[in-house]
């Protein structure tokens, strides 16, 4: 079970001087994982790339990559691993196929093979008619596909992605995000993003971090599963006054949005559908909508992003919930 | 690897004017000097063999132009190793050497072996020179062959004083200006003290200029030698470190 833990992260910690970036995180990706992080701006995400990659040493913890150390053994680690920087690491003097070929001479591709692998590279990144342009001339987008193609040119085990779809048309957006999950199904990819309807798109299991904190880590099966309904939206022909809505058990809170549309509020784990229609028939109230509001992804950001950090949240323990399933 | 990283290096350079330029530029001026070093032989050459222990072509010819030569080359060396780690920096293409399975070591070798190799063209062209002489007459191989080996050392010596420099600024401008005040410093570091002081034998050791001029007359001295590799050893573990520091706690 241990093996298949690709990238382990063990209490990591990073400090630029007074400021803590990246504060005492932990957390694992399996084999075939797509992990999605997400974080607003200045949370810590990119310095957790920069050290998962080896391009920063953390200030505490460790990081292991296939069971290996980056630190203590950085040339096994880094063997397994892809990276694309925020910034592609481009040579805008070269043409693709020179690039590529550097990189995969960097990455110890033996000779007999390095043709086959950038073709491949720019096969899977829809690279393959521009082979022969400068880097330098090429537009965002076909750049972007270059640092990718890049990072999955050596096919290894993880593969860090930082806002690899910055840039994109819609099309392009929309074959990368097949690209990184086809990357899952052998490897274990980590995606950093803003943008949340890619991480549902795409992720097996998104964590968020905020100021340098790991505030919540779930699947994305159990958030649309379990953490969803915590809302309703009625609308009644007849509606009655708020206070009596308010009365009913589970209700927590109930807003009026007019024309006899209301907006309930309840306990998640009480579910208060049956009450209400059981109370509405009964009071003729005549419900005409009922429907369960589902509580996004982009919700659970702005609620964990937008509270106050001084009380730390419970992380879901996603191990548990996976082997518990 | 290292052949990897000093193959690309070598590469962009000359993807770019740069190289070339400067290929064109000190080949110009070093034949310049050169063809006047020669009219200055064939004017005092009737006068050659009345002299008791005259200096032969190469003492005239070859010494003066290969040390002007180094002279034109401390500016131009700058300009080449600036870009070396500083462009990386700036262009945040470092990190694609950091999460590759390559070694700090090795990117310091391969930048350092690639902009040699540069040099080592550069070295080739200036030694055509002298080698045309001997269309028309004798040189004094052991000379040639000493004052060569002079010239690749402090080459090789002004290339590792570069990449450091370079590995210390994303400013291209700024390392190369730094490169060569190092550079020139260590050249006339002599100057200071009186002969004969306690301090103008260090400073005199420490002088590249000193131990360059002693090859060029032909004096092969395992300390001159020694005192580039130093040189070299020195700046290149100086890069190693740095570079490794950018990945540590700022």
């Amino acid at each position: 079970m241990d093996s298949d833990n690709l990238i382990k992260v063990e209490q990591l910690s990073r400090w630029y001087g007074p400021l803590r970036a990246v504060d005492d995180i932990s957390f694992e990706v399996r084999r075939g994982e797509v992990l999605g992080f997400l974080g607003p701006n200045g949370a810590g995400k990119s310095t957790t790339m920069q050290i998962l990659s080896g391009n920063l040493a953390p200030s505490a913890g460790r990081v292991l990559i296939t069971g290996k150390d980056i630190l203590d053994e950085p040339e096994a680690a880094k063997a397994a691993l892809g990276y694309l920087p925020e910034q592609p690491p481009l040579y805008r003097e070269l043409t693709v196929d020179e690039y590529l070929g550097y990189c995969a001479r960097l990455n110890r591709i033996p000779r007999e093979q390095r043709r086959g692998a950038v073709d491949r590279a720019k096969e899977r990144c829809g690279l393959t008619e521009v082979g022969r342009r400068l880097i330098g001339n090429l537009s965002k987008g076909y750049q972007q596909r270059t640092g990718i193609a890049q990072a999955i040119i050596h096919s290894p085990a993880v593969v860090i992605l930082d806002e690899p779809t910055v840039g994109l048309d819609p099309i392009q957006i929309r074959e990368i995000r097949a690209l990184i999950r086809e990357l899952g199904g052998e490897h274990s990819v980590i995606l950093s993003t803003h943008i949340l309807p890619e991480v549902q798109a795409v992720c097996d299991r998104v964590q968020i971090i905020h100021r340098g904190h790991l505030v919540f880590s779930d699947t994305i099966d159990s958030l649309t599963r379990q953490q969803t309904v915590s809302s309703l939206r009625a609308g009644f022909r007849n509606p009655p006054p708020a206070a009596e809505l308010a009365r009913l058990p589970g209700v927590l809170e109930v807003e009026e949005l007019g024309a006899g549309l209301v907006r309930l509020r309840f306990d998640p784990e009480r579910d208060i559908t049956d009450a209400l229609l059981g109370r509405a028939m009964e009071a003729g109230w005549r419900p005409y909508e009922l429907t369960p509001e589902i509580k996004t992804l982009e919700q659970i950001f702005v609620d964990i992003t937008s509270r106050d950090t001084g009380t730390p949240h419970a992380v879901a323990e996603p191990q548990a919930q996976g082997e518990a399933a | 690897m290292i052949r990897a990283i000093a193959a690309r290096e070598l590469r962009s350079l000359f993807f770019s004017p740069l190289a070339w330029t400067m290929l064109a530029v000190v080949q110009v001026i070093v034949a310049y000097l050169f063809l006047a070093q020669v009219d200055f032989f064939l004017q005092i050459q009737p006068r050659l063999p009345q002299m008791p222990g005259a200096p032969g072509l190469t003492e005239i010819v070859v010494a003066p132009t290969f040390g002007s030569a180094a002279l034109i080359l401390l500016l131009v060396v700058p300009m080449l190793t600036m870009r070396l780690i500083s462009d990386e920096l700036r262009n945040q293409t470092l990190s694609l050497l950091f999460s590759a399975p390559v070694s700090m070591t090795e990117i310091i070798l391969g930048k350092y072996c690639g902009v040699l190799g540069y040099l080592l063209i550069q070295l080739l062209l200036i030694a055509l020179l002298p080698c045309a002489l001997l269309l028309g007459g004798s040189l004094d191989v052991g000379i040639l062959a000493s004052g060569l080996l002079g010239l690749l050392l402090l080459l090789a010596g002004f290339a590792a004083v570069g990449l450091f420099m370079s590995t210390l600024t994303a400013q291209p401008v700024i390392a190369a200006i730094s490169t060569f005040g190092v550079l020139l410093l260590l050249w006339i570091i002599d100057w200071s003290g009186a002969a004969g002081s306690k301090g103008a034998s260090v400073f005199g050791y420490l002088s590249m200029l000193r131990h360059y001029e002693s090859l060029l007359k032909g004096v092969f001295n395992s300390t001159d030698v020694v005192y580039y590799l130093l040189l070299i050893a020195l700046f290149i573990i100086l890069s190693i470190r740095r570079l490794d520091s950018y990945r540590l706690q700022h």
